[in-house]
């Protein structure tokens, strides 16, 4: 059989899942990009050509600024958090304890548990009047009354990025752990002869092989928590005070809160730069990583 | 190995059963607070260990008696699974075809790596010109209309699953049959896909629950019980009226257990998809 009959047949194989992927990804981006250079509403009018407008109102706005500095703030300090703790769990899971196997297979269970079911539990872990986080921290004598813990301003975030955490940093300690059993025995067995100091030992026997996978975990966390939305929404829907508005509920707002297409998609595209901004970044940063490794 | 001090062995027994309240604590408190009586929750100083094991917001929830709260979980329960099975479906079936052809084929590897790379694209770059075509085609509010849009996550997962399965089945199975007469269509169906199987059947659980757990489409594209899913009906609980916090719980249980028991039984799985997924970047 000729190599170009072979081609041919994969593309023919392919066919039907590039037609929907064009019909559902394809046309939905570029119809976007076209709405972002109008004044469209969601329902009805059709909207003009606008330029540039949408794009300038919407990057010289406060709400997308400030929007853009809560998604930062959310994704920087939730990822690290999950990273440092996971790879804490692993390295704890890889030592020898009475119920080692079952901690390992616990820990499947918050990565399974629904999005929005994590977020309706927190929100009611963290419930101003009935919710356990306040009756055990003063049981425990460490708050003296009941706090709002989603209904101030400077504790929201916190206590949004903590419920996120919960949820995934078990995953990145999954990883970890995985790859720290892909350590081969005799390497630690020599470095112990040498006479390597524990810190030495995880610097330069353990991390090059923590590396790669770790990094495909944080470009994968990044984009998640970036692109964040489900745990907001049900645990503050932006607030208080928009201190908790990420760009996905900004998005969410301008296009269909206030129907406003046009704006909307402008801000649509705006996030997706950024994230391919950063997936780009990543994706040279994990060959890099790779290539140290190797 | 090395040996190891008492102390040593003291700090991690402590620091294990550390992460295991860490890990345990909410999700028994969400159990706690689905079976024990509503006075116990709102008590002051709160009952942690309930007074009497409350069954009520079980049966209250899978009754299907008109207009009761019942009514409209059950409902959800029946569009979640009627959506995430049929876009799971269409994803499999999209996904065998064009696995195979990338696995057989790399010289077309970086179509894959296009309809991969989607993935981090975010959900509110579709969704205005998604809306728009649902409403214009009449498919707003529709299990279908939903299915199809769930495509756009399901599709590129299940392909890149598929691919890795097809990548661990060796061609020369398929040589043998292809010199002995079978047609290309024939060796599929006869010797490949029963080795694909278990791939098969895999990538299928994962795409189910990957829908099962979609919430950003179906808020925007369901509006009542004819569509609205699981996670729709428990974040309208969440943020409704609701003043028994056991009812909240007792729903988040529910929509839980699956992807929990799958999660249980095919840890080993799915470890390993993750970890592949790492090695190869």
């Amino acid at each position: 059989m000729s190599s170009t009959w072979l081609t041919t047949r994969a593309w023919l194989l392919m066919l039907p899942l590039l037609a929907v992927m064009i019909a559902v990804i394809g046309w939905p981006m570029i119809d976007t990009v076209r709405l972002s250079f109008t004044d469209a509403k969601l329902v009805g009018t059709e909207g003009h050509f606008v330029g540039l407008d949408n794009y300038v109102k919407m990057l010289t706005g406060n709400n997308f600024q400030r929007a853009l500095v809560n998604t930062l703030w959310f994704s920087v300090i939730s990822v690290t958090a999950e990273m440092v703790i996971g790879v804490l769990a692993a390295l704890l899971l890889n030592q020898e304890f009475y119920g080692r196997t079952v901690l390992r297979a616990l820990m499947i269970l918050p990565w399974a548990l629904p999005t929005i079911v994590n977020a309706t539990l927190w929100r009611l872990i963290y419930n101003p009047e009935y919710g356990a986080l306040n009756a055990a921290l003063t049981q425990l004598g460490l708050i003296s009354e009941y706090r709002s813990w989603l209904g101030e301003p400077g504790l929201a975030m916190a206590a949004l990025i903590v419920a996120d955490c919960w949820k995934n940093f078990p995953l990145v300690a999954l990883i970890a752990l995985a790859a720290l059993q892909a350590v081969p025995r005799d390497v630690i067995s020599a470095s112990l002869v040498d006479g390597a100091s524990a810190w030495n030992r995880f610097r330069y026997v353990t991390l090059p092989y923590l590396a790669g996978p770790l990094m495909v975990a944080l470009v994968l966390r990044t984009i998640e928590a970036f692109k964040v939305f489900d745990i907001v929404w049900v645990m503050t829907r932006g607030g208080p005070a928009n201190s908790t508005r990420t760009l996905s509920i900004l998005v969410y707002q301008e296009a269909f809160s206030f129907q406003r297409a046009g704006s909307g998609a402008s801000l649509a595209l705006i996030v997706t730069l950024i994230v391919t901004l950063l997936a780009v970044a990543y994706g040279a940063l994990v060959r890099r990583t790779a290539g140290s490794a190797a | 190995m090395e040996r190891k001090s008492l102390l040593f062995s003291i700090f991690l027994h402590a620091a294990a059963l550390l992460l295991a309240l860490v890990i345990l604590a909410p999700l028994v408190w969400l159990f706690i607070m689905s079976i024990a009586p509503a006075a116990d929750l709102a008590a002051k100083p709160l009952k942690w260990w309930p007074s009497t094991v409350d069954l009520s917001r079980y049966a209250s929830l899978l009754t299907r008696a008109e207009n009761s709260a019942g009514a409209a979980f059950t409902a959800s329960l029946v569009n979640s699974i009627l959506v995430a099975g049929m876009a799971s479906i269409a994803a499999i079936l999209l996904a065998i075809p064009a696995g195979w052809a990338v696995s057989r084929t790399p010289s077309i590897g970086w179509s894959l790596v296009l309809v991969i790379g989607t993935y981090m694209l975010p959900p509110v770059a579709l969704a205005v010109p998604l809306y728009m075509a649902l409403a214009h085609f009449g498919m707003l509010n529709s299990v279908f209309g939903l299915a199809l849009v769930y495509l756009t996550i399901l599709a590129p997962f299940t392909t890149w699953l598929m691919k890795s399965g097809f990548d661990g089945i060796p061609r020369e199975i398929e040589a043998a049959a292809m010199i002995d007469g079978a047609g290309l269509f024939q060796t599929l169906r006869i010797v490949t896909l029963p080795l694909a199987l278990p791939v098969i059947a895999t990538s299928a659980l994962f795409a189910f629950l990957l829908a099962w757990d979609e919430f950003f489409y179906a808020l925007l594209f369901t509006s009542d019980q004819r569509a609205k899913t699981l996670t729709v009906a428990i974040a309208d609980l969440a943020g409704g009226r609701v003043s028994d916090y056991g009812l909240i719980a007792a729903a988040g249980v529910l929509a839980a257990l699956p992807p929990v028991l799958v999660g249980l039984l095919m840890q080993r799985a799915l470890i390993s998809g993750l970890t592949n997924g790492g090695v190869k970047g």
